[in-house]
Order: structure tokens, then C-alpha cells, then sequence
């Protein structure tokens, strides 16, 4: 069965989804969503570790041999994302019965679940395709489903924020799908590794660069790059924890793999960074989300959207790293998917464990939390160190090699504006912290621990930050292998 | 609507055919156009037409909400499963040749089982669009 596990990666959680919608129990639901989300889980590993032993794997769907049919190609860039993707849906899994969004749904909880595993499925089939359309379709599914998810919120204003997440990613998409046609219409074919291969023939005319441009403004929308991350704030501060936590965590990562895989992969770094002048717009965004989304983040009341706009900043460290066009800053970058996953997942579940006990996500709202919640607060603190890159913790990994890339690039400028924009970090994180450990709690502010339920999903997400921390062998061995794939490959 | 009597019966006599039609869109599909979208599309403006002349409480009598929820999992479900199938009678994920003895039958056959999954789902999502529509403000 290993030579299908390609397939079965995506298969396990589709068939499971309609599957969802027969089974109805809330139960019931809740178990088959569990076991196929860690089946899918389980078979990411096995991929991940053949792609590291053996290279790249290969799957042609139906049989149809690779340019003609579509073609699921491994390697260790999307073995990671798929990691990625499948292990935060594992760990966020076991969170939901016992969360807000459960009990506010009730007996519709089958629909939730069926939700969660498209989502699941669609941005795993975007990690692992090797086709052109192939990819868009999965976008497509996954971001229909993160609507809903995120419509579930507990407030009204939930509703609105899906519908504009909704039409930016439709936008999103189109621009997508227009680029992909364009290229479609230069060169004739769909597959991945076959436009790579016969885009130099095309001469580089208008159709590709437009091509281009097309599919980069399209997965930056996606993944939200400032100045396009307008839909990030709302959606993420309205979406239920849960789903903010696992949003945040993969969906933006997979828009940054689509960016990765079409500037190294597909257009080769010779005609996005030598012909084409990519590399410093896109650094100038990347510094500019680092320190506006920062800053804004500074000011915000609600911890949920500040967390959100820290997302925004974090996304910029994960572009600036691949706009240095380095094989250190690739790696930086992809690293950063990692860990970024790991601390935004555990500090939205944290927020989650809060839910579970008060309404109100407003700073001042916190206060005394430390007393009232200590397990969940000591959980958020130690995300937040992670956030801001605290020595022993997975963030302090990503920003050690992007600093070190940044600086082997000779761009001493932007190895200090990375320190610098960490010290922002330290400031909103702070914030919250002082809320949490040094303001009396308020009068009548409700009091108790979330559930075990709730806790140990958080604490294994924190306590992979400080694994991973310390242990750094398996996200910066399988960056570095996928660094040096995609510096060399193309033309 | 009683008044309405040309629509009423009109509408009776076309039902039949309008659904015969999918049917023939549906399993023709693999030697003239069509296939299970079409189709599906067909067969729910079948019933939307029903809806709209005979209104929203006759047709829900038909066809209830809980067999079209099924309606979206059970297409769904046929498409994947014949993928499966491919994989355990030992090919790859949705190949077809291994459904039967003879590759080019076993292709006929998968093309048609999948198609129909398609149909189920479309059709069903279809009559579900206008029960959400239709069912609005009451």
C-alpha cells in the first residue's frame, strides 16, 4: 500500500467528509473525523520519511501517465507543508468536542466536522498536487470550507467576515486560475513540472510575465502579504477559536508553499528574480507587514485580532526569508512555516481554553487571568515567548536563521530590522502578560480552569515549541534538503 | 395556485419526460455530450419546475431535506468509492482498466459509475439551492 499513499493522503479525509453527513451522531462524527484526520496524519510521516530516504514520489492519478494525467508529486517541500497541514488537524481535532463551537452548534456538529475534513482535504490536495488546475480546485475547496467554518463564529459580525473572506478569496482564486490559464495558453500543458520545463521555449513573452503576475498577486491575496491581508484581521477575530487556531496554521502556510512553488518551481529562479525584478518588492513588503502589522497589532483591544495581526507580521518574516533568494533564507523561510504553525495554533487554542470560561477576548478583560486560568495563561505566556523568539523555543530557531541569512545575503540592514521587529512582538505580548500576572482580577470575573480536554491539546502544541526549540534536526534537515531542491531546480 | 389549471397540468406531463431526458443525458453521456452534471442539473429543474407550480410543501413532501443532505454524501461517496475500488482491485487511485476484465469495459464503467456519482450529488445540491431560496422568510 506504500506506493499509494499519495492518493490515500488526500482520499482518507474526502471520503470521510460525505461520510460525516450519513453518520450524523455528534459522537459518532467526532470519532471518524478523529481517526481519519490522524490516518492522514499517519501517512504524512510515512511520506515524509520515503521522500527523505528515497526522493521524490510520484503518483500518477487513474493510471494516466505524468504530462497527459494529473500527477501528485512529492518532495520534501510539500512532504513538509502536508506534515504540516495534517499534523496541526490532529492535534486542533481533539480540542473541538469539548469547545464553545460544539456546544453552539449542537445537534448540526456532523455538518462542523464535514466542514473541517474539505478543509482539511482541500489544503492538503494543494500541498501535493503536481497539476496546474489540480491546484486550483483544492483552493477552491478548501477556502469554501474555511468559510464556513469561520461563519460559525459566536458573534453576528462572524457572518460578515466569512462572506468577505468569501469574495477576497474568490478574487484571490480568479487571479489564480486567469494565471494559470495564461500559462496554460503559452505553453500547452498543466503539469507543474512540464510548464517548468518548457517555459525558457516560450521566449519569456507578454503571456508569461502576465502569467506571472497574475499567480503571484493571487497567492499573495492567499496568503495574505500586506498591503492584502485586509480579510486576515476580521476573519480570524470572529472565526471560533478553534478554527482561528487552525486557519492561522495552515491555510496561510500553504498560500506561502503556492508562492514558494511558483517562483522556484515552476517560473525558475532565473526568470522571477534575474529577469524579473521579484525579489525586492517582495521584500519590501515582507518588512513593511513585519513592522506595520506589528505595530497595529501594539494597539489593538482584542487579544484574538491582535493575534491576527500578528499573524500578518509573521507571514512577512516567512516572505522575506524567500526573498532573499538564498538557500539559507529559503530555508528560514520554510522553517518559519513550521514553527509559526506550531505557536499560532497553540496561542489561538489557548484563547480557546479562555472562551470556554468568558466571552470577552478584551486585554482589560484578562485581567488577573494568571490567578483565575493558570494552566491556560502559563500556556499563552509560553506561546507568546515563541511568538517573539525567546532562546529555547521554536520561534528563536526561525528568527536565528533568518538573521543568519540575512546577514550571510550581506544585508545587515534587514538582520536589524528583524531584531527590531521582535521587540514589537515583546510589546503586544507584553501587554497581555501584564494583564494576565499583575492587574486584580475584576469583581465577579468568572473563575476556574478549562477542562483537561481543552489543556492538553494546548500543552502538546506548547511543549512541541520547546521540543523543537531545543531539538532542531527534523524542520531545519527537511528545509534545508528542500532549500537546496528548489534553488537548483528550474533554470 | 388552483387556478393555475394549464401550468398544473402541464407540468404533470412533462415530469416524466423532463426526468427521462437527465436519465438519457446522464447514461448517454460516454458516447454523445452530457454526462452527470448535465444531468443533474436536469433532473433538479425537473423537481424545482414541480416546486415552483405545485409550491414549496408539495415538493418537500417528495423529496425531504434529509434525503437530499444524504443526496450530497452518496454522490460524493460513489465518486470516491470507485476510486477506492481502482486501488484495491490494484491499480491507481481512480483507474479504471482494473474494474473489469477487459480494460476499455472496465474505463466504460468507471466513467459511468462516476458520472452518476456526480449526477446524485448535483442534482441534489440543485433542489437544495432552491429549498434555501424558496424557503426563505417563512
Amino acid at each position: 500500500m506504500t506506493a499509494h499513499l499519495p492518493a490515500l493522503q488526500v482520499v482518507i479525509t474526502l471520503l470521510a467528509a460525505p461520510a460525516c453527513i450519513l453518520v450524523r451522531g455528534r459522537d459518532l462524527t467526532f470519532w471518524l473525523a478523529l481517526l481519519t484526520t490522524w490516518a492522514a496524519f499517519a501517512v504524512s510521516c510515512l511520506l515524509l520519511d520515503q521522500v527523505m530516504t528515497s526522493g521524490i514520489v510520484s503518483y500518477e492519478l487513474g493510471g494516466w501517465a505524468a504530462p497527459f494525467g494529473i500527477e501528485y508529486r512529492v518532495d520534501a517541500l510539500n512532504a513538509f507543508v502536508l506534515l504540516i497541514v495534517s499534523g496541526i488537524g490532529a492535534i486542533v481535532l481533539p480540542f473541538t468536542p469539548r469547545s464553545l463551537l460544539i456546544e453552539m452548534v449542537g445537534e448540526k456538529a456532523y455538518l462542523f466536522y464535514c466542514a473541517f475534513l474539505l478543509c482539511v482535504t482541500g489544503l492538503l490536495g494543494v500541498a501535493i498536487t503536481g497539476d496546474a488546475f489540480n491546484l486550483f480546485v483544492f483552493l477552491e475547496i478548501s477556502s469554501l470550507a474555511s468559510c464556513i467554518l469561520i461563519s460559525l463564529g459566536p458573534h453576528r459580525r462572524a457572518l460578515t467576515a466569512a462572506f468577505q473572506y468569501l469574495i477576497v478569496g474568490t478574487i484571490g482564486a480568479t487571479f489564480i486560475v486567469i494565471g494559470i490559464g495564461l500559462i496554460y495558453g503559452a505553453t500547452g500543458t498543466l503539469n507543474l513540472n512540464d510548464i517548468a520545463e518548457r517555459l525558457p521555449a516560450t521566449g519569456y513573452n507578454r503571456t508569461v510575465i502576465a502569467a506571472f503576475a497574475f499567480l503571484i498577486v493571487g497567492a499573495a491575496i492567499k496568503l495574505a502579504l500586506f498591503p492584502l491581508h485586509f480579510w486576515l484581521p476580521k476573519a480570524y477575530t470572529y472565526a471560533p477559536s478553534t478554527v482561528s487556531a487552525f486557519l492561522a496554521a495552515t491555510a496561510t502556510k500553504v498560500g506561502v508553499y503556492v508562492l514558494i512553488r511558483f517562483l522556484f518551481t515552476v517560473f525558475g529562479v532565473k526568470f522571477s528574480f534575474d529577469i524579473l525584478p521579484t525579489a525586492l518588492p517582495l521584500m519590501l513588503l515582507a518588512v513593511l507587514a513585519m513592522f506595520v502589522a506589528s505595530t497595529v497589532a501594539i494597539f489593538q483591544d482584542s487579544v484574538k485580532r491582535m493575534l491576527a495581526y500578528s499573524s500578518v507580521a509573521q507571514i512577512g518574516y516567512m516572505v522575506l526569508g524567500l526573498s532573499l533568494v538564498t538557500v539559507d533564507g529559503l530555508t528560514a523561510s520554510i522553517v518559519h512555516l513550521f514553527n509559526h504553525a506550531l505557536m499560532k495554533g497553540a496561542l489561538f487554542l489557548a484563547i480557546g481554553c479562555i472562551a470556554y470560561r468568558q466571552s470577552s477576548f478584551r486585554i482589560d478583560d484578562l485581567a488577573g487571568m494568571g490567578r483565575r486560568m493558570p494552566w491556560t495563561m502559563a500556556a499563552f505566556t509560553a506561546g507568546g515567548l515563541s511568538l517573539i523568539g525567546i532562546p529555547l523555543t521554536a520561534g528563536f530557531i526561525s528568527k536565528w536563521y533568518l538573521i543568519l541569512a540575512a546577514l550571510a545575503a550581506d544585508e545587515p540592514l534587514i538582520a536589524a530590522l528583524i531584531v527590531i521587529s521582535s521587540l514589537l512582538a515583546v510589546i503586544y505580548v507584553w501587554r497581555v502578560v501584564e494583564a494576565a500576572y499583575f492587574r486584580e482580577p475584576g469583581p465577579g470575573a468568572p473563575s476556574g480552569e478549562a477542562p483537561l480536554a481543552l489543556l492538553i491539546p494546548t500543552w502538546v502544541l506548547i511543549a512541541l515549541n520547546v521540543y523543537f526549540g531545543i531539538e532542531t534536526s527534523l524542520p531545519v534537515g527537511v528545509s534545508e534538503h528542500a532549500a537546496r531542491a528548489l534553488m537548483g531546480a528550474g533554470p | 395556485m388552483n387556478d393555475l389549471l394549464v401550468l398544473r397540468i402541464v407540468t404533470k406531463i412533462l415530469m416524466p419526460f423532463i426526468l427521462l431526458f437527465a436519465l438519457y443525458v446522464q447514461f448517454h453521456g460516454d458516447y454523445g455530450p452530457g454526462g452527470g452534471f448535465q444531468a443533474g442539473v436536469i433532473f433538479g429543474a425537473g423537481f424545482i419546475l414541480y416546486g415552483l407550480v405545485y409550491g414549496l410543501d408539495a415538493l418537500r413532501g417528495v423529496l425531504s431535506s434529509d434525503v437530499l443532505r444524504a443526496g450530497f454524501a452518496i454522490g460524493l461517496l460513489i465518486f470516491a468509492g470507485v476510486g477506492v475500488a481502482g486501488l484495491l482491485l490494484g491499480g491507481n487511485y481512480l483507474d479504471y482498466n482494473v474494474l473489469s476484465s477487459d480494460p476499455v469495459k472496465g474505463q466504460h464503467l468507471g466513467i459511468l459509475l462516476i458520472e452518476f456519482g456526480v449526477g446524485v450529488t448535483v442534482a441534489s445540491v440543485m433542489i437544495s439551492i432552491f429549498y434555501y431560496f424558496a424557503g426563505r422568510g417563512r
